[in-house]
């Protein structure tokens, strides 16, 4: 409810509400308002759903696209605290390069939900209510150890989803392919942070292997185990990709 | 650019391609007029052109050509690295330059044996090249210029796997047991190689003062490694123009600089080889 008054209360007619004597009426707009402007600080909460419950990433194709859109979303919100609340202690330069993230991880996330509708022609899963209880953001070794433990965990997500996409769906490759496009940049944003951390670390030794030059890999049920410390609803990927 | 040249040098990589062009007379009558006009040969589009009407089709679907394709990469980039690390450029360099270009090193030699294993598993005959070009090579006077390389290089890797991904994808092949580490899924084993180049990439970027992503405004952003069919400051995916407000979601507009690096782009294998062909020699 609160969303389609926010949407309507845009623009011109808000200034009116804020020019204009409070009368009765206008109060209510006004009220309204905030309560949409309120539930847009807390995009990314959880809907007003009368259970949180669990949170099925499904299967088939469209359970990889929901699960990469899990974990979008999941990235979206860190950055955008990241952004709105910045480390005290970020050196130069940091801060517009983590702005520049934070617009890639949005970017990800709203593409997925569009592709979701629009491409794959099902239901996107609901807002994710991020838990971030345990980052510090004032503190930029806690950011920047947070952001390596996403992006790594993205890439190894991607890594191991591409495998998952099947090819029987007249979309599949299609699927496949904008999946390795967003990849590779999760890839240089982790390769990114790394440095940051760790001069020199971008493809160390622990993350990709000497012997054989591959990068990690991670199923689904692995990755949302990592992930599901920093979301509110329980999500179940145990059907991704079959 | 001498165009029978890189026909020559393309051989080493491909030995059939004298078949293929010879059984494609078309291609053959196009090159007339193209002679005509020779200036244009050393155009990238050029060459991406008739090496898309030379590829066209061919060998769809065999993944002794996909690996293959992907070993001349590996080749070209180890090799490269290793004429970096015996240069006298990189013996003045420091030490944590010296320490990035040798794990990024170990990795493409790496990757190399890899893929030469992938090839013969799946029934082939893994590749060689001369290796990267002494004469191109001889003009990187300076590491800074050698790190110029190394990211067009990086950057190139990256768009050709992604570029070939549907086509591991459409081979319908889960495991490959190939020597060393055994049972793998060739697309999953693609992909994990496909992020360490992006690693590589964004490192090098960042050693040269560059964004570790592509946003477009990069010294070497404008060059052709960059461009392409769908080239790098591509703004849309699957449909949706990102910047157009409201695109994908109602009241958010984005930048075309943050949309164009939010997503890498592929090349096609004919791109590709436009590319790297002219960087292979003896």
């Amino acid at each position: 409810m609160s969303t389609n008054l926010l949407s309507q209360t845009t623009g011109r007619d808000q200034d009116q509400v804020l020019y204009t004597p409070i009368k009765r009426r206008s109060f209510f707009m006004y009220a309204g308002a905030t309560a949409g402007a309120t539930a847009l600080v807390l995009a990314g909460c959880s809907k007003s759903d009368s259970s949180p419950g669990m949170v099925s990433l499904g299967n088939g194709n469209l359970s990889v696209l929901n699960y990469a859109y899990a974990l979008e979303q999941l990235e979206a919100a860190f950055y955008a605290q990241v952004v709105k609340s910045p480390a005290t202690d970020f050196q130069t330069g940091e801060l517009a390069y983590f702005t520049q993230v934070a617009a890639h991880e949005a970017i990800h996330r709203d593409f997925l939900k569009a592709a979701i509708i629009n491409v794959a022609k099902g239901t996107p899963i609901q807002d994710l209510t991020p838990n971030f209880a345990n980052i510090n953001f004032a503190s930029r070794a806690s950011v920047l150890g947070t952001a390596k433990a996403f992006e790594d965990l993205g890439v190894a997500a991607y890594n191991g989803a591409g495998k998952l996409i099947s090819a029987s769906d007249p979309n599949g490759a299609t699927y496949l392919t904008v999946a390795g496009k967003i990849v590779s940049v999760e890839a240089r944003h982790a390769a990114y942070v790394r440095d940051l951390l760790s001069a020199g670390s971008f493809a160390d030794d622990q993350q990709v292997d000497p012997t054989y030059g591959l990068d990690k890999t991670m199923t689904p049920a692995d990755v949302i185990a990592v992930a599901q410390s920093y979301i509110v609803q329980k999500i179940d990927a145990s059907s991704v990709g079959k | 650019m001498n165009f029978l040249n890189i026909i020559n040098q393309l051989a080493e990589v491909d030995s059939d391609v004298f078949d293929r062009l010879d059984s494609r007379r078309a291609v053959f009558s196009s090159l007339g007029t193209v002679a005509k006009r020779s200036a244009l040969a050393a155009t990238p589009a050029l060459l991406a052109s008739f090496f898309q009407k030379a590829y066209a089709g061919s060998n769809a679907g065999d993944p002794v050509e996909i690996f293959n394709y992907a070993l001349t990469l590996e080749l070209l980039e180890a090799d490269f690295y290793n004429k970096v690390i015996a240069s006298s450029q990189f013996a003045g360099t420091n030490s944590a330059n010296q320490a990035a270009i040798r794990q990024i090193y170990k990795h493409e030699a790496a990757h190399v044996t890899l893929l030469q294993n992938v090839v013969r598993a799946v029934g082939g005959t893994p590749t060689t090249i001369p290796g990267f070009s002494t004469a191109v090579f001889s003009t990187l006077t300076t590491f800074a210029a050698q790190l110029q390389v190394a990211q067009l290089l990086e950057d190139t890797g990256v768009r050709a796997y992604k570029g070939r991904a549907a086509d591991i994808q459409a081979l319908g092949v889960n495991s490959v047991t190939v020597s060393g580490p055994g049972a793998i899924n060739p697309l999953e084993s693609a992909l994990r190689i496909h992020s360490v180049e992006a690693r590589h990439a964004a490192h090098i970027r960042y050693m040269r003062g560059q964004t570790p992503w592509i946003s477009g405004n990069g010294d070497l952003d404008s060059q052709a490694y960059y461009q392409g069919n769908t080239p790098e400051s591509n703004v849309t995916q699957a449909g949706y123009n990102l910047t157009t407000a409201g695109t994908p979601t109602p009241g958010v507009t984005y930048s075309a600089t943050d949309a164009a690096a939010s997503f890498d782009e592929i090349l096609t294998k004919s791109e590709v080889l436009a590319l790297a062909t002219p960087l292979i020699g003896a």
